[in-house]
């Protein structure tokens, strides 16, 4: 009955959108304030009813309703409770369900908190938010509908993908979700201020705090992903280049392009047009990242088609909605003209060139990413594209990104000497070169680009340190110290992000240059050295019980070398879900400040040994400490004063002239 | 494999990196056994395997998966070296068997030229039309403020007062 109920409130909120997208819209084109005004409940409608629909999804997991064809298909009575719910998304109509709700959430919170923006421009975004989500629940409802029923319900389901049952990626989803649906939201704007016809500072400034969001929820998510890689995977890997990562990681760049060009707009009132662009196309990846996830077309190029039906309708959505969106461009980006003004060189021409930067290496993936595709089509021609071509064409963009960032972020705006800049700077760079040396001359024989990595990495976060510093002005370092805690949060924002950068492009050096990487027989009781380990197979253990699964569990002591003082005692483990029918493996990892000490049990041996590999990998951890970092930076900026203000109405008093904001 | 992709549907898209399934599968890659005596011939197979494509897994090395097809192939690297080959040599024999599909790099030979101009062109096209723009923002006039009605000069001050 719950679930007939959740069906219902999915089939009624599609209607809504439908309404939503019309009325609303043809309210505003004839400015009749009724019509505009039922965008506001209508979004709220919306919401609760999926929010309803999926509650009550949820409710046939947790109590395993197996006469759900998804629940059978993706649950069990053994599995442990929080995976009863994350196996909600753990597929392929739960996760489009979360996808919508998200959406929903998102427009309902624009009629909410949007109480400043103009009615007309208001009701377009909702309007515009709408007929994304319309599309969508026509995509669920007639394609992938989370509801259907089994006519003889089995006694149990068939377990959700054991490796789906973990932390890291168990919430990893929700969050990706609310990076590229948030992107949804710039994209309304965008797409709303060009049936306006006006784009203004004030839009920028309304646009920036959604995108922001987006972005630190995608930083998030693309973190979580990425660390669950490193820890399941068995390797210690962290990032593939696999077209189901770039596809997060599309968005994500445009996505910080998109971040720093409403700033020009919000600031300067240029750089509109390109601005509108951008939120089009950030949004444009997030679909085309769907569309690769879904249809399976990428990621299985000659085997099997995965869902031909589902990928043509994704594809239709992405022509209609790019398509539509573009055409809108050409027809009125023209009319938004540039107002202000800025010398060769200023902050304008050096967040121009962050855009460029990030701009052309998401095309760079992006044509990396399809590129089989195209061959297979045009030229009959079965290529791969891997780590080697994305490592060899990315990098150069992200040390271009890394030199120009610390001097970019200290000029002013309208005009600025180069020299100034860079004096400040001459601390940083002092103390990167140093340290580049340092790596250099003390790990020789590895690549090159790893101490270039370093002395990099350094530049930044101590360019981030001196660009806040120099914020502070003139004076005695007390006052100067004082001060600093008084700066807006979106100064501290931008630094501490930008320092995040710093420290995951370090951890991504450091463990990829310097790692130590053992394998080897190893017989119970016999230690031996790894880097500046010694390593143990204490015993192994057989048919370990666990919930839903049994294992075969390692026990490794790691000591220091030397003194032979016991660090950890690890347990990696090899698992098999029987349900699943599927192996997993567990490594067993020490995770430290400077290193990580990684282990992971491979098969037995006949002489009685056991295949054990082992890798020191350094500073691993720095990879996501700066991810979360960055992410930490954009909530900060994100929860400035004058968002704040700007999010509480129009008629705010006039704040007294205080610190200006930039 | 078929489980393996029944599975994959299944989980389908819940995840980005649910793509990385194939990888997961107990015992970790290059076994013990295959390692060669030699450190630096060993280091040169590690090498090559990182390029070489696992032709039953997905978007994986042979160096990194556990397929059967991956070891045979890693245990065919080292023969090859073993037996004197170049690096060149040996990523040809592969190649030769099985198809510029296995090459992880794909070479820069045909259409693929393409692939490998992209950044450098893009890169020049977008600094061209950047250069252009930041030249034309500095000649500009500076604009009048009377631009913006009387309304949306007073919100727009409001909005921009903090």
């Amino acid at each position: 009955m719950i679930t007939e109920l959740g069906h219902f409130a999915l089939i009624l909120a599609f209607m809504v959108a439908i309404f939503q997208m019309i009325v609303p819209l043809v309210g505003a084109h004839r400015g009749n304030a009724a019509w505009m005004a039922v965008a506001e409940p209508a979004a709220t409608t919306q919401f609760l009813l999926t929010a309803f629909s999926f509650a009550a999804l949820t409710w046939a997991f947790v109590t395993s309703d197996f006469s759900l064809n998804l629940v059978t298909a993706n649950s069990h009575t053994d599995k442990p409770l929080i995976y009863k719910i994350t196996g909600v998304w753990g597929n392929h109509e739960g996760s489009l369900l979360l996808w919508v709700l998200i959406l929903t959430l998102f427009g309902a919170c624009a009629a909410w908190f949007g109480g400043n923006l103009p009615p007309t421009l208001k009701a377009r975004v909702l309007a515009v938010q709408s007929s994304v989500a319309a599309a969508f629940f026509a995509f669920i409802l007639f394609t992938s509908n989370p509801f259907t029923r089994l006519a003889v319900p089995p006694f149990n389901g068939q377990d959700l993908n054991p490796l789906l049952q973990d932390p890291g990626l168990a919430f990893h989803p929700p969050f990706l979700y609310l990076g590229y649906v948030g992107l949804s939201m710039a994209f309304s704007f965008a797409v709303a201020a060009l049936i306006e016809g006006r784009v203004d500072a004030a839009w920028g400034r309304w646009v920036r705090p959604w995108t922001l969001a987006a972005w630190v929820f995608l930083t998030i998510g693309i973190g979580l992903g990425s660390w669950w890689a490193y820890y399941e995977l068995g390797w210690g890997g962290f990032w593939f280049w696999d077209p189901v990562e770039n596809a997060s990681f599309m968005p994500w760049l445009i996505g910080a392009a998109l971040l720093h060009s409403a700033i020009v707009v919000e600031k300067r009132e240029a750089l509109k047009s390109w601005t509108i662009l951008l939120a089009i196309l950030a949004f444009g990846f997030s679909l085309i990242g769907t569309f690769i996830v879904r249809s399976g077309v990428l990621t299985s190029v000659h085997a099997f088609a995965n869902d031909p039906e589902r990928g043509v309708f994704i594809l239709l959505i992405l022509c209609v909605f790019m398509g539509g969106a573009l055409l809108l461009f050409a027809l009125r980006a023209g009319a938004m003209e540039a107002k202000g003004v800025f010398s060769t060189v200023s902050r304008e021409s050096g967040l121009v060139l962050n855009n460029l930067l990030l701009a052309v290496s998401t095309f760079v993936v992006f044509i990396g990413t399809i590129w089989p595709l195209v061959t297979e089509m045009f030229w009959d021609r079965t290529v791969s594209v891997g780590p080697p071509f994305f490592n060899m064409a990315f990098t150069p963009f992200v040390f271009a990104l890394a030199v120009a960032l610390p001097i970019g972020a200290m000029l002013p705006w309208k005009r600025a000497r180069i020299g100034r800049a860079v004096a400040q700077l001459v601390p940083a760079m002092v103390l990167a070169l140093a340290l580049g040396l340092f790596t250099w001359t003390v790990f020789t024989g590895h690549s090159i680009l790893a101490p270039i990595g370093v002395a990099l990495s350094v530049w930044l976060v101590a360019g981030a340190a001196v660009d806040l510093w120099s914020r502070t002005g003139r004076g005695a370092i007390g006052g100067r110290v004082a001060r600093l805690w008084r700066l807006p949060r979106a100064d501290w924002g931008k630094t501490i992000a930008h320092a995040g950068v710093g420290i995951t492009m370090f951890g991504v050096v450091a463990l990829t240059g310097y790692q130590v990487e053992d394998i080897r027989v190893a017989q119970a009781g016999e230690p031996y050295r790894v880097g500046a380990y010694e390593i143990e197979l204490v015993s192994v253990e057989q048919n370990v019980q666990g919930p839903n699964y049994i294992s075969t569990m390692g026990h490794i002591a790691v000591r220091e070398a030397g003194s032979g003082r016991e660090v950890a005692l690890l347990h990696p483990e090899r698992r098999v879900y029987p349900v699943a029918g599927m192996p997993t493996t567990e490594a067993g990892i020490d995770n430290g400040f400077t290193r990580d000490v990684y282990v992971t049990l491979g098969d037995p041996q006949s002489n009685g040994g056991w295949a054990v590999r082992t890798w020191i990998k350094p500073f691993a951890n720095w990879i996501w400490g700066g991810t979360i970092i960055m992410a930490l930076g954009g909530f900060l900026s994100l929860s400035d004063r004058r968002y704040r203000v700007a999010a509480g109405a129009g008629k705010a008093a006039p704040v007294p002239q205080g610190v200006p904001a930039e | 494999m078929s489980a393996g992709i029944a599975t994959l549907r299944r989980t389908g898209a819940a995840c980005a990196v649910a793509a990385m399934l194939a990888l997961a599968v107990p015992a970790g890659a290059v076994q013990p056994d295959e390692v060669l005596p030699d450190p630096a011939l060993e280091e040169r197979a590690r090498d090559i395997s990182a390029g070489l494509r696992c032709l039953v897994c997905r978007n994986e090395s042979i160096d990194e998966s556990n397929a059967q097809l991956a070891r045979d192939l890693r245990l065919l690297v080292r023969e090859r070296l073993v037996a004197g080959d170049t690096d060149a040599e040996v990523v040809e024999f592969v190649v030769d068997r099985y198809g510029e599909y296995v090459l992880l790099r794909p070479t820069m030979t045909g259409s693929n030229i393409a692939l490998w101009l992209a950044p450098a062109v893009l890169m020049v096209l977008g600094a061209g039309l950047s250069l252009v723009y930041i030249r034309r923002r500095a000649a500009a006039p500076a604009p009048s403020e009377a631009a913006l009605s009387a309304e949306e000069q007073a919100r727009l001050s409001d909005l921009l007062k903090e």
